[in-house]
This record gives C-alpha cells, sequence and structure tokens, in this order.
C-alpha cells in the first residue's frame, strides 16, 4: 500500500534536500557574532519563524500542504524531513497523527515553530475482520454495496456532487481495509439526448468517480471504468425519478 | 470570493450569448434552401415493362421491376413523374412497338418515357430498358440498355435500381443515381444491437454482425469495403472494423479508455473517432488499421460524433460538452481553426452534405428539464450559419445521414419517443416526401458513399 512506502520516500527527499541545502553552509558568514547560541547576541535580531497546515486533518491517504516563512535564520530544520529552504512548501502525507518541528537558526539565535495535523484512521469494520479468512463472496457482495454506493449526477454534468464526495470517502474506507477487492465503476445516463454523446457523458461521470475514490487513496490500479452510456438502463420509464435512477456511476466488485 | 466569479463567468456567457443572436436568426425555409431539383423538374413516364417469355415467374419478377423503377424515379426528386392512370394502356416492349405521340400527348405529357421487356429463361432474367426523349420525334432514342443476372426476386429488384441510376445520371444534371446505394444501421434486439444492411430504399434488411453486445454507429467506408462501427465489450466500448469483403470482422487494435463514433475521411487511410485513453473523451484520428492516433482536441467534458468534410478531407464537424449541454462545432483537421456552430440548446450527429456545403445534425433547441422542445433534424448551410428545420412534431429524430446525391437524408425517429420504437425515415433534403424505410427497432443509420 501506498502507507507503507512514506518513510523510505521521506528519507530520500530528506537526502535531496540537505544536498540542496549544502550551499547555505558554505556562504562565507562575514557577520561578528557568529555565536548561533540560544541566547542572542547583543546586536544581531533573532530568526523569527512560522510553520502552517493546509488542511489541518486528513483522512488517510490525503495529502497536505505544509509552508514555512523565517526570517534571519541561516539554517532551517523540520524533524522528520531535514534540512529545508528557509522560505518554502511541501506536500506530505502522513500515515499517522504529526507534530511537525520545525527549528531555525540564524546568527540572532535560534527559534521554533509547530503545527499539529491530524490524521483520520478510519477503524475496519469488524464484521469484515471475523471472516477475512472466510472471504464469502456473498458477504462481500453485500458489505460492499453497504460502504461503496453508486454515486448520482445532476442533469448533463459529471460534476460530483458534495453527497457524493463523501460517499467516496466512505467507500475508499471500506476498499482500504479489503485491499483484495478491485472496482469497477459503470457509467451510466438518462434516457434521454443522443447515444453517441450520452457514452462520452457516461465516461466522464466514471472518471469522475475514479477520481474521488483515487483521491481518497484507492490505487488507480484497484478500479477499472466503463462508460454504458444510456445502452443499460436502469429503469425505463420517463420521469424524473427514473432519470435520476440512470445518471449515475455505479460501483461493482470487478470480477 | 467564489461568488463574484462565478456571476462574471455568468454575465460573460450572457454577453456572449447576446453577441452571438445577430448571427443566428430565426429562418424561414425559403430564405435558403438545399437544392433538389435545378429549374422545374423532367416530367417522365414509365411503362408497364413487356413480358417476353411463358416462365410463370415471369409475372413476379415484372411486378417488383415495375414498381422498383417507379418507386427509384419518383424517389429521386427531380422528376415530375406520371401517375400510372394517366398513362396510355399499352406496354411497348421496344422501340418498334412505342407510339410516342401518344406518351407525348395529354394527359400523359411525358417529356421522357422508360420502357422496355422482361424475360426468364434458363434460370436467367433478361431486361432490356429504354429511354426515349418524346419531343424528338426524329432520333428519340437517349440509350437502351441490357441486363442479365440470375432469375430471382433480389435480382429483379437491382436491375431496376440500375437502370433507374442509368436513367437519373442522363438526366439529373450530372448528379450520380443513389439507387444502387446500401443503407448500414443498428438493429435493436432486446438488450443487443448488431450491425444491419439494407438496400437505400428499405428492401433487403439482414444483419451483417453477430456479436451478441451492443453495437453502434456503423460507419461504412467510402469505397464500400469495410465497415467501422463500436460495439461494448469487458473493457467498455471499442472502435470494431468489419470487413464487406471477407463477410467478416477484422482485427483493429483496442485502446484504453472508451472508443467510439468512428468517421472515415474521404479518401478512406484515416478515420477520427472518440477517445478517452488519456482520460477526457476527445477527437482523435488514426489510420484505417488503427496505427499513428493523435489528439486533435482538448476540452474538458464530452468530445464525441466527428465526421469528415466529405468534399475535402480537411474539416471536422464534431459535438463537444466543453460548454455544457453538446453543441456542434468545426474545425481543420488538425484541430485548428475551432468554430461554434449552435448558439445553445441540444446538439447532437452531425452528418456532412456531400458538396461539403451543409450540416445536418440533430438539434433540441429548448433543450432541459420541463422544456417543451423536441430533437429534430436540421440542416445549417456553414458559411452562414443559417439553418432550417426539417423535421416537425413527428416524434424524436436523430442520426440523419446524407445520400451521396446529397439530395435525400436518412433518419431515426421514433414517434413516442420510447428507444425500442424507433424506426429509420428517409425524406428529401428540402424536409419532404417523408416514409419510414423499417418498422420499429432500427436506429442510427449510415448512407454509403456510393
Amino acid at each position: 500500500m501506498t502507507l507503507q512506502s512514506k518513510p523510505w520516500k521521506w528519507a530520500l527527499l530528506a537526502a535531496a534536500l540537505s544536498l540542496a541545502t549544502g550551499c547555505h553552509h558554505s556562504k562565507p558568514l562575514n557577520t561578528t557574532g557568529a555565536n548561533a547560541n540560544e541566547t542572542a547576541s547583543s546586536n544581531l535580531p533573532a530568526p523569527t519563524a512560522t510553520l502552517t497546515a493546509d488542511p489541518l486533518a486528513i483522512d488517510i491517504g490525503q495529502s497536505l500542504v505544509l509552508n514555512w516563512r523565517t526570517t534571519n535564520a541561516t539554517s532551517v530544520v523540520i524533524d522528520g524531513i531535514g534540512p529545508v529552504p528557509v522560505n518554502g512548501t511541501q506536500t506530505v502525507s502522513p500515515s499517522n497523527s504529526t507534530n511537525f518541528h520545525l527549528v531555525a537558526k540564524g546568527d540572532g539565535g535560534s527559534t521554533e515553530a509547530n503545527v499539529r495535523v491530524t490524521v483520520r484512521v478510519p477503524k475496519p469494520p469488524s464484521a469484515a475482520d471475523e471472516n477475512a479468512n472466510g472471504s464469502e463472496d456473498k458477504t462481500d457482495e453485500v458489505t460492499f454495496h453497504q460502504n461503496v454506493k453508486d454515486v448520482f449526477f445532476d442533469y448533463d454534468s459529471f460534476d460530483l456532487r458534495p453527497d457524493a464526495q463523501q460517499a467516496a470517502l466512505s467507500a475508499a474506507r471500506y476498499l482500504a481495509a479489503h485491499p483484495a477487492i478491485k472496482v469497477l465503476i459503470g457509467g451510466y445516463c438518462d434516457d434521454r439526448g443522443s447515444a453517441e454523446y450520452n457514452i462520452t457523458l457516461g465516461e466522464n461521470r466514471a472518471n469522475a468517480a475514479r477520481t474521488a475514490l483515487i483521491s481518497a487513496g484507492v490505487p488507480a490500479s484497484r478500479i477499472r471504468v466503463v462508460s454504458y452510456g444510456k445502452e443499460r438502463q436502469f429503469c425505463t420509464e420517463e420521469n424524473e425519478t427514473c432519470w435520476q435512477e440512470n445518471r449515475r456511476a455505479q460501483f461493482n466488485i470487478d470480477r | 470570493m467564489s461568488f463574484p466569479l462565478a456571476a462574471q463567468f455568468r454575465l460573460s456567457v450572457l454577453t456572449a450569448a447576446a453577441l452571438c443572436l445577430p448571427f443566428f436568426p430565426h429562418l424561414n425555409a425559403q430564405d435558403f434552401g438545399v437544392t433538389i431539383t435545378k429549374g422545374v423538374p423532367i416530367r417522365i413516364a414509365v411503362a408497364d415493362f413487356k413480358p417476353e417469355s411463358a416462365d410463370p415467374a415471369t409475372s413476379g419478377y415484372k411486378h417488383t421491376f415495375d414498381t422498383t423503377l417507379f418507386a427509384d424515379l419518383n424517389a429521386a426528386g427531380i422528376f415530375d413523374i406520371v401517375s400510372k392512370g394517366l398513362i396510355p394502356q399499352s406496354s411497348p416492349g421496344n422501340q418498334s412497338e412505342m407510339n410516342l405521340a401518344q406518351w407525348a400527348a395529354p394527359p400523359a405529357n411525358a417529356a421522357m418515357v422508360a420502357f422496355g421487356n422482361l424475360s426468364a429463361q434458363n434460370g436467367r432474367l433478361i431486361v432490356n430498358g429504354f429511354l426515349d426523349d418524346a419531343k424528338n420525334t426524329q432520333f428519340p432514342q437517349v440509350f437502351v440498355k441490357q441486363y442479365s443476372e440470375e432469375a430471382s426476386d433480389d435480382q429483379a429488384r437491382q436491375i431496376a435500381h440500375r437502370f433507374a441510376d442509368e436513367i437519373i445520371a442522363r438526366l439529373g444534371g450530372g448528379g450520380v443515381g443513389i439507387a444502387e446505394t446500401k443503407i448500414y444501421y443498428v438493429k435493436i434486439g432486446g438488450q443487443n444491437k448488431e450491425i444491419w444492411e439494407m438496400d437505400y430504399d428499405g428492401a433487403n434488411q439482414h444483419a451483417l454482425t453477430h456479436l451478441g453486445t451492443v453495437s453502434l454507429s456503423p460507419r461504412i467506408s467510402p469505397d464500400n469495403s469495410r465497415l467501422a462501427f463500436s460495439a461494448l465489450g469487458r473493457e467498455g466500448f471499442q472502435i470494431k472494423m468489419f470487413s464487406l469483403l471477407l463477410n467478416r470482422m477484422v482485427n483493429f487494435p483496442a485502446a484504453g479508455g472508451t472508443n467510439l463514433s468512428p468517421a472515415w475521411a474521404p479518401n478512406g487511410n484515416q478515420i477520427a473517432f472518440s477517445s478517452s485513453r488519456t482520460g477526457d473523451p476527445e477527437i482523435w484520428t488514426a489510420d484505417a488499421n488503427g496505427s499513428i492516433a493523435r489528439r486533435i482536441t482538448s476540452f474538458r467534458g464530452p468530445d464525441v460524433s466527428p465526421v469528415y468534410n466529405p468534399k475535402t478531407g480537411a474539416q471536422i464537424a464534431w459535438i463537444s460538452g466543453r460548454t455544457g449541454l453538446p453543441q456542434l462545432y468545426i474545425m481543420d483537421s488538425d484541430g485548428s481553426g475551432v468554430q461554434r456552430m449552435t448558439d445553445g440548446g441540444y446538439a447532437t450527429s452531425p452528418s456532412w452534405s456531400p458538396n461539403g456545403q451543409f450540416l445536418a445534425f440533430a438539434w433540441d433547441r429548448k433543450y432541459g428539464p420541463g422544456a417543451p422542445g423536441g430533437q429534430d433534424i436540421y440542416v445549417m448551410e456553414i458559411t452562414s450559419k443559417r439553418w432550417i428545420q426539417l423535421t416537425h412534431d413527428i416524434g424524436r429524430c436523430d442520426f440523419p445521414s446524407w445520400s451521396p446525391d446529397g439530395r435525400h437524408i436518412v433518419f431515426a425517429n421514433t414517434p413516442d419517443g420510447k428507444a425500442a420504437h424507433t424506426r429509420i425515415m428517409t425524406m428529401l433534403a428540402d424536409g419532404t416526401q417523408k416514409r419510414a424505410l423499417t418498422g420499429s427497432g432500427a436506429d442510427m443509420p449510415n448512407w454509403s458513399w456510393k
């Protein structure tokens, strides 16, 4: 899974960043008070530092952006990342709630900044734990559809509604707990309009659902997309209820 | 923050719409028209052919031949055809039996007369067809033609088509006849759809594919050798190729995503189609065996239903949903020079006229939830963007396709809007002479190039 691959990625990143910041250290220091102690020397201003994260809370698998700004600093280090430029941003995807700690050192002393990032880790459904070894097809099917719900679209639209975004998150949680399950997303359209255009519209709908799952942390390799346009209708009545039933991205276990 | 942006966008859309309005005036059919005939239509009489054999099957062939020939000349749209009730009660079998004065006089008043004889012997059907100029008393014969085929009802019909095409070629102002052309279409059978073929007049309907899935959008190659279409498989819709020379499927490479709505370039070496292999459905081109594919559009949203300008091959019309509801666009075939053609509503299924001047397409000008609009067939003159409506109040219409002589348009129609009731209809390109070619369960017609 992606989460397990993170620590070594960070190590690589840290190595790369320390190479990049090497030039800062080699820069000749022509200032007089060169003691970088906790106590600032008399005539040099102390460094300042801010560290923010956006967003402050994520679901597991999502990423966030760290943003830091310092003044009067010659070296800046973030725990877990390593030496970094004096000002910068960094996209990270922590697997646990993390306290990011920044230390900025300059000729006038040193200062610290912190930001706490919360990572929401879903509790795997206990039912799934019980028969994890049994992995009965029927149970899979039932729990799959309980957790991975079809998403519905507005008329002639392939933008995910807010309720669909929520559905994608809970679907992603379920899929994270069932790594063996692959997903088939079918794109569907209502009966109105023209057949060829509706197939491409269905493709856009299925892809919107796919993108939501991927950004919620489901690997792209587990998702297959097929657009059916208006060729496989759920119902055929000519009213808004039925049209809405047909305007959907439908999730199935891909066997 | 987001509200003023949205408002600004909305304003710019409204402004654009307002600016566009003068270019899309409402038009009456008189303002511009698709020329079906040049000048006064030629008055032509068609004699019943004379049976010249005792074979009992002859009368059956004769009936098929006579009705097919009359229907072909009537459908051509360039003749004032003398009704059967006004012609002399004689069946001249050859030139010496022809009394032209009788045909040129009232009530027939024919300018041209088609006649001849038909016989069945030793399993062969032999037809001699004559065309006379009734006003030229000295040298009346325009041409005479002999046809010899295996004796069958189907061949009686085909010979009538060929004779009709010969007459149309001589009298039609240089235009070719269409009586030998074919129409490819989708036959609906329960959950599945197969590709079928029929003669231009609706006769001889038969299946080409037996894939047991949903096959859509048949497009015949300009040389009638191959049929491109798309079919639903495990990986979604993919472009498929059927060889009419081999009467079987031939290989066409599959690609990622949904691939559909192929269209042939007039040189037969290139196809354009919609593909989502890079995520969003875009228009792609490739050579006719599917290699050297390249993308020529990049707009977020559906791009589908391309069709080449059959006159030049240098332009493509297609449908794009990049601003919301699908609209008709044209561009150069390398993707440059994009021009929007429709000013709103829901436009789909373009077909480019053989002379390159017109686009036929399906348009619901008042599309939307609860809107009273209907989907009808329209023809737009490309240079002026002026349009005329060809169908009115006959239910939902879609998938127009031009005949190779540019005088006819075949289209799909469902009187009650139900997909299963879709049938194929034909009409002259000015909207007159509408008639059904099939019963329920036929959709997406595509007229052959010749």
